[in-house]
């Protein structure tokens, strides 16, 4: 194992995104707190999802959940993308860096910006809210799983698209969609059954519904089927991504 | 000794398009090597396979002895490239790029040195703290080749490293390039300037059409071209000039008849004689060496009538 070599293409990510901080770190978090303030406003004292848990409480980390998604998915496929189109992706791909060494190198500097803009979300979110964690180590192992989740579908598909436009399309009509859909604002109990159904069928709900558990104890289904379903389905990109990358496909001709 | 790079029938298809036509090559340890073609001829696919860009259909190729299929990381260890195109990453600054590049061969630290020595040797000392994206195209190119060196790496392959660059990189370049290739470096040359080739490389390798057409030292190359030029002034204008001179005349310029003859073969004599008897006297001569370029010229002939044709 190049441990330097890894190491040294993580911190260079990570230094990527740090260096357009207001682009990568603030906006997203006031983004996500735009929601919360608009949401608590109109429906404060209307809703109560869970027991004893007000809305904009429920809505918290959700919220979280949603910046964690968004943000893995677009630092690795921004990054890559950036790098094919520009040519420069040529610099890792000569280095002596094995599949598994590019992975871990991209997604793990797409899990420290998600779990940045996330946390920075929780902390301004204290600022008026009551919101305690009645289950800490489960809040920290949904936030990474879902982190190298959307880190390794963003690393997917910058390896696929040829530009930066295939990337958006992505993102717009995949990840945003199931992220909304997912119980970001919701409980799915609210729901009919046949969209219940459907909505079990979407993978973003386990790491909603499983994150929410770790804030409150409560959660539409239970929290180890949720660990399950995202741990097979980490396991399942994960040897996708690292084949892909092991084959060269779309990076070297 | 294991050779610094192994090609053994390698072959490559883009498409309809066969790049790379059963290469065979090896270049020794140690050699400062030509790798010459016309556009098309296969010379940046070979590049890009020995350096893991590019994938090969078939056959084999190996740098240091390792394999560049099954041992890539210690094939990209062994090898230094200077990509063609002037790629940068516009996020970091000079130095912090040259870590970056360093840090990825695991050798950061241990090559601190060494890279302000890079930077010093190839001009760059005072643009180390310069984002990539505020330099020049000759200040990035010169980023490209010490990237390429970080590692210090016994291969290194300048793909085209002159193409549009001035003269004072031009001579920075080779000066350093010769030091390198006296410490051991092996090196492997593709340009489109000959002279280039021929003042610095020991062997060359010509290519066409995804083939190797000529591979030996210098010498044996520019001897395989049979002809030389001779220029001659003649006291006047002649009316008529005898045949044995028309029969080998390639141009008049300027009062010069110049001819173009065999080696060997006394073609000169039989002028010299015939212009004589003719009452004609020669009051300047001038011989012309055989170039690499007519080396070149003649073993790819026909490569750019065929793509048109191709294409």
């Amino acid at each position: 194992m190049n441990w330097l070599g890894l190491w040294t293409l993580f911190t260079k990510e990570v230094r990527r995104f740090t260096v357009v901080f207001m682009q990568t770190i603030a906006a997203p978090v006031v983004s996500a707190l735009l929601y919360l303030f608009i949401f608590s406003h109109a429906l404060s004292g209307r809703l109560e999802v869970y027991p004893g848990v007000p809305y904009p409480q429920f809505l918290v980390p959700g919220l979280m959940m949603m910046t964690i998604i968004q943000n893995a998915f677009a630092n690795t496929s921004s990054s890559l993308i950036f790098s094919k189109v520009t040519g420069n992706i040529v610099f890792v791909l000569l280095a002596p860096l094995s599949h598994l060494e590019l992975y871990l190198g991209f997604v793990g500097a797409a899990l420290v910006r998600s779990l940045l803009v996330s946390i920075g979300v929780y902390l301004v979110a204290l600022v008026y809210l009551d919101i305690a964690v009645a289950h800490p180590l489960l809040l920290l192992v949904f936030g990474a799983l879902g982190a190298v989740l959307l880190g390794t579908c963003g690393l997917l598909a910058g390896i696929w698209a040829d530009k930066f436009d295939q990337v958006a399309t992505v993102q717009n009509f995949l990840i945003l969609p199931l992220t909304y859909l997912s119980g970001v604002f919701y409980s799915i109990h609210s729901l009919p059954p046949a969209w219940q159904s459907l909505s079990r069928a979407n993978p973003f709900f386990y790491l909603i519904d499983g994150f929410r558990y770790g804030f409150f104890g409560h959660s539409d289904v239970s929290p180890w089927l949720s660990v399950a379903v995202m741990i097979g389905a980490n396991i399942g990109l994960c040897i996708l991504c690292v084949r892909l990358l092991s084959r060269g496909y779309k990076l070297r001709s | 000794m294991s050779a610094a790079i192994s090609v053994r029938q390698l072959h490559k298809h883009f498409g309809q398009v066969h790049a790379l036509r059963g290469v065979d090559l090896e270049i020794r340890q140690g050699e400062f090597f030509g790798l010459l073609g016309p556009n098309g001829a296969g010379k940046s696919t070979l590049i890009n396979i020995l350096a893991g860009l590019t994938r090969p259909d078939s056959g084999s190729t190996a740098v240091m002895g390792h394999d560049v299929q099954r041992q890539p990381v210690a094939a990209r260890r062994a090898i230094g490239v200077v990509p063609q195109e002037l790629v940068f990453d516009p996020f970091f600054e000079v130095r912090d790029f040259l870590r970056i590049q360093a840090g990825y061969y695991g050798v950061a630290r241990k090559h601190k040195a060494w890279i302000d020595e890079l930077l010093s040797a190839l001009g760059l000392a005072d643009k180390a703290s310069t984002n990539m994206r505020e330099l020049s195209g000759g200040m990035k190119r010169r980023v490209l080749i010490a990237q390429a060196l970080v590692h210090k790496p016994k291969v290194l392959v300048l793909d085209e490293p002159t193409a549009g660059v001035d003269v004072e990189l031009r001579q920075t370049l080779w000066a350093f390039a010769q030091r390198l290739h006296a410490e051991g470096t092996t090196i492997v040359l593709t340009t489109h300037y000959l002279e280039e080739a021929e003042a610095m490389c020991e062997r060359i390798a010509i290519m066409s059409h995804g083939t190797v057409v000529a591979l030996d030292d210098k010498r044996s190359l520019l001897g395989r071209h049979p002809w030389y030029e001779v220029s001659l002034r003649l006291d006047r204008e002649p009316a008529e000039l005898p045949p044995e001179v028309v029969d080998c005349l390639s141009a008049r310029e300027q009062g010069w008849l110049v001819l173009r003859l065999q080696r060997g073969s006394g073609d000169l004599a039989r002028v010299l004689s015939s212009l004589h008897d003719c009452g004609l006297s020669v009051l300047e001569i001038n011989t012309q060496e055989q170039t690499l370029e007519h080396v070149f010229l003649e073993l790819t002939a026909g490569h750019h009538t065929a793509g048109v044709a191709r294409s």
